[in-house]
C-alpha cells in the first residue's frame, strides 16, 4: 500500500510542490542559520587552533580564551614547577595599532610567542621562515594583515598586499615581515601578527604586567587535564585542556552576549515556518483525500495502516525537502568557503539536529491528518 | 464475539440478517431515530433491492449491513457471522475480506490509474503487488476495460468509472457485495449496463448484492425488494408481489 500512499502524494502535484518547498525553506533556513552560528562560535575558540597548546594557564577571573588579565612574571615558573608540567612558555597577547603602508592605521592582534621554542606559532606557514622571528623587530603575519596592511604600489605594479621583507608599523615601531601564515579567522576580527614575546613587550605601550597567559604541555604519560587540575590546585591560577577552555569560551558567548539568542530566533523561526507550512499543506491534502480515506477504511484498511500511510507520505516529503535544504545550505557554504565571511561551519551534529527537527515537523504535520483519520467514520463515504 | 466463522456457509444460511436495530444520531433536541428497530433479510444468491423515500434510513441500514457504522440496538449477522461485540479491528478485517463496496460517487483514486485502483482491496488483504496488478487488468479487461488498464479515472466516462469501481468491488471475491444508487449519476443505457453486471454478480454461489436505489428502473432487476419508510421496512416483495410492486411504480 505504501506505493500507492506515494503515488497519491506525488499525483497532487501542486501540493507535494508546496509541502517539499516549504520543508526546503525550514531546511535552508535552521541549516544555515546554524552553519554561520557554529562558524562563528569557531571563531571564538580560533586562538586555541592558531597556537596549539595542551594547557592554558590564566588569571582565574578568566572565562575565556579572548579574555586578558595580566599575570605575573614569576607565575610562569610557578607554572615550571608544578608536577607534571613538561615545559611553561610565556604569551602575549594583545590588540595593537599597526599602520599600514597606506598610512592609515589598523588594529592587529598582536602574539608574542617564547624566542627560544616559538612555542604557540601558527601551525602553517605559508612564506618566509619562521625561525627568523629571533631577529629584533620581525613578524610573522597572516593572510588578512598582508591584505589589510598591505596594497604596497610598486613601480608600474597594481598594489598588492604586504610579502615577505616589506615593513610596516606597530605602535610607532618598524616591523619587518619574515614569514606569511595560514590562521583561523579570529572572533573580533582582527588580523594576526606573530613576534617573539621580547619583542612584543617591545611593540605593545608598557603596562606593568605584561604576561597575558602560560603555555603548557604535560609530561609524557599524564594526560592534559589531569596537569591542568594540578596547575589550578598548585597555583591558585585557571588552567585550562582545551576542550574546557573551549567549553568555557562558548559558554561566557551564551551568557555574555545576544549572537545565540539572535540565531535560535531565526533557528526557531525556522521551525515554526516548516510547521506552519507542513502543517497546514498537509492537513488541506488529508482533508481533499478524505472520501477516498474514508473508502479506504470501509473497504477494510486498518487505522493503523492509514496512518502509517500519512506518515510515510509526511516523511517522504520532509526527506526531500530536508536533503533540498541541505544542498542549498552546502552551496551556501562553498560559495562563502574562499571569502571566509560569512563564518561558516557545517558539522554532523548540526546536520543530523536539522534532520531529526524536519523529521518532526514532518510527524506533527501527518499527526494533524492521522488524528482526522482515526475518527473517520467508514459510512462517511455513504453519505452523498 | 465471533459465534460462527465463515469458512463453510450453509446455502440456507442468510447472507445479511438484522434482528431489531436501533441506530439513532445526534443528542438531545439533535437526536434522530434512523433505524426503529429493523429487521431486514438478504439471501445468498440474491441481488437485494432496498428502496424507498430520502432520510427514511437505507443508507444507515447499508452502513450497519456492511459494519461500517455502530448500532445503538439489535443483532446483526453477515453470512451467520454475529457482529454484534465484535471488536473493531475484527470487524474491519472482515470487511475487508468478506464485503465489497460500490459508491454512488465511484470513490475511486484520482491520483492512481486503474489497475492501481482496483488492486486495492486485494493489496488490503495481503496479496503481493505484482499478483493484485495482474489480477486487477484482468478483471478491468472483463468488465469491457481492456487498453484502459493505465489510465487515471478523470480521464474516463462515468459509466467506465462506475465499471472500475465494480471491479474493485469484485475483485477480492467477497462474499458481500454493498452498492449505494450506483445508477444515479448514469445515463439510462449505462444504468442497465451496470445493473446487467450486478446482477450477474449475484448469481454467483454464495453471493449476494445488496443494493440501496432511489432508480426506478432498476427494480426490474431485483430478485428482492425491500421497502423502507421512517426507519422501519414498509415490506418485502418477491415474486407476484415485486412484480406489481414494478408496475404500481412505473
Amino acid at each position: 500500500m505504501f506505493h500507492l500512499a506515494l503515488r497519491m502524494l506525488l499525483g497532487d502535484r501542486a501540493k507535494y510542490i508546496m509541502l517539499v518547498g516549504g520543508l526546503t525553506f525550514s531546511s535552508l533556513l535552521m541549516t544555515q542559520q546554524n552553519g554561520v552560528f557554529q562558524g562563528l562560535l569557531s571563531w571564538t575558540t580560533s586562538h586555541m587552533r592558531n597556537m596549539r597548546a595542551s594547557i592554558w594557564v590564566v588569571d582565574s577571573r578568566v572565562e575565556q580564551v579572548n579574555e586578558t588579565k595580566a599575570l605575573r612574571d614569576t607565575d610562569v615558573n610557578r607554572v615550571r614547577s608544578v608536577d607534571g608540567v613538561d615545559f611553561a612558555m610565556p604569551l602575549f597577547q594583545g590588540v595593537i595599532k599597526a599602520r599600514a603602508t597606506d598610512g592609515s592605521e589598523k588594529l592587529i592582534q598582536l602574539i608574542g610567542i617564547h624566542s627560544g621554542t616559538l612555542f604557540g606559532r601558527p601551525a602553517k606557514v605559508i612564506e618566509g621562515d619562521i625561525e627568523q622571528l629571533r631577529i629584533a623587530s620581525t613578524v610573522v603575519i597572516d593572510e588578512l594583515a598582508a591584505e589589510r596592511l598591505g596594497k604596497v604600489r610598486d613601480k608600474n605594479e597594481a598594489p598588492r598586499p604586504l610579502r615577505v621583507g616589506d615593513t610596516f608599523e606597530i605602535n610607532d615601531r618598524e616591523a619587518r615581515v619574515v614569514g606569511i601564515c595560514r590562521t583561523e579567522r579570529h572572533f573580533f576580527g582582527y588580523p594576526y601578527a606573530f613576534t617573539s614575546y621580547d619583542q612584543a613587550l617591545q611593540f605593545a605601550p608598557r603596562q606593568r604586567k605584561m604576561l597575558s597567559m602560560i603555555l603548557a604541555e604535560p609530561k609524557p604519560g599524564l594526560t592534559a587535564a589531569e596537569v591542568a587540575r594540578a596547575i589550578r590546585a598548585e597555583t591558585g591560577l585557571a588552567a585550562y585542556t582545551v576542550p574546557e577552555f573551549e567549553r568555557s569560551t562558548i559558554a561566557w558567548v551564551w551568557r555574555n552576549t545576544g549572537i545565540p539568542a539572535s540565531f535560535m530566533t531565526t533557528i526557531i523561526l525556522g521551525f515554526i515556518v516548516g510547521v506552519a507550512i507542513a502543517g497546514q499543506t498537509f492537513y488541506s491534502f488529508v482533508l481533499e483525500n478524505l472520501r477516498n480515506l474514508g473508502a479506504l477504511k470501509a473497504m477494510g484498511a486498518s487505522n493503523g495502516l492509514l496512518s502509517a500511510m500519512l506518515l510515510f507520505q509526511a516523511l517522504t516529503v520532509g526527506l526531500v525537502g530536508y536533503g533540498m535544504g541541505l544542498g542549498l545550505t552546502a552551496a551556501f557554504g562553498f560559495a562563502v568557503a574562499d571569502n571566509g565571511q560569512p563564518p561558516f561551519l557545517l558539522q554532523p551534529e548540526s546536520i543530523l539536529r536539522s534532520l531529526v527537527a524536519i523529521l518532526i515537523i514532518s510527524s506533527l504535520a501527518a499527526l494533524l491528518g492521522i488524528r482526522k483519520v482515526a475518527r473517520l467514520e467508514p459510512a462517511i463515504v455513504f453519505r452523498g | 464475539m465471533i459465534t460462527q466463522s465463515t469458512g463453510q456457509i450453509d446455502a440456507a444460511t442468510p447472507a445479511v440478517s438484522i434482528r431489531g436495530v436501533v441506530k439513532a444520531f445526534g443528542t438531545g433536541d439533535a437526536r434522530t431515530v434512523a433505524l426503529k428497530g429493523t429487521d431486514f433479510t438478504a439471501s445468498q444468491g440474491e441481488l437485494h433491492l432496498v428502496v424507498g423515500p430520502s432520510g427514511c434510513g437505507k443508507t444507515t441500514l447499508l452502513s450497519v449491513a456492511a459494519g461500517t457504522l455502530d448500532w445503538d440496538e439489535g443483532e446483526v449477522s453477515v453470512f451467520g457471522t454475529v457482529l454484534n461485540g465484535m471488536p473493531r479491528s475484527r470487524v474491519t478485517a472482515f470487511r475487508r475480506q468478506h464485503v465489497g463496496f460500490i459508491f454512488q460517487q465511484f470513490n475511486l483514486i484520482s491520483t492512481l490509474d486503474l489497475v492501481e485502483n482496483v488492486s486495492v482491496p486485494l493489496l488490503l488483504n495481503g496479496v503481493r503487488r505484482g499478483e493484485a496488478e495482474q489480477r486487477a487488468a484482468e478483471l478491468l479487461q472483463r468488465l469491457g476495460l481492456a487498453g484502459k488498464e493505465r489510465k487515471r479515472p478523470t480521464q474516463l466516462s462515468g459509466g467506465q468509472q462506475q465499471r472500475v469501481a465494480i471491479a474493485r468491488a469484485l475483485v477480492h471475491s467477497p462474499r458481500l457485495l454493498i452498492a449505494d444508487e450506483p445508477t444515479s449519476a448514469l445515463d439510462r443505457e449505462t444504468g442497465h449496463q451496470i445493473m446487467d453486471i450486478l446482477a450477474n454478480a449475484a448469481r454467483t454461489p454464495g453471493r449476494s448484492v445488496i443494493i440501496v436505489t432511489h432508480d426506478p428502473r432498476t427494480y426490474s432487476y431485483a430478485d428482492r425488494l425491500t421497502e423502507m419508510e421512517d426507519g422501519r421496512v414498509a415490506g418485502v416483495y418477491q415474486g407476484q408481489t415485486l412484480r406489481d410492486f414494478i408496475s404500481n411504480h412505473h
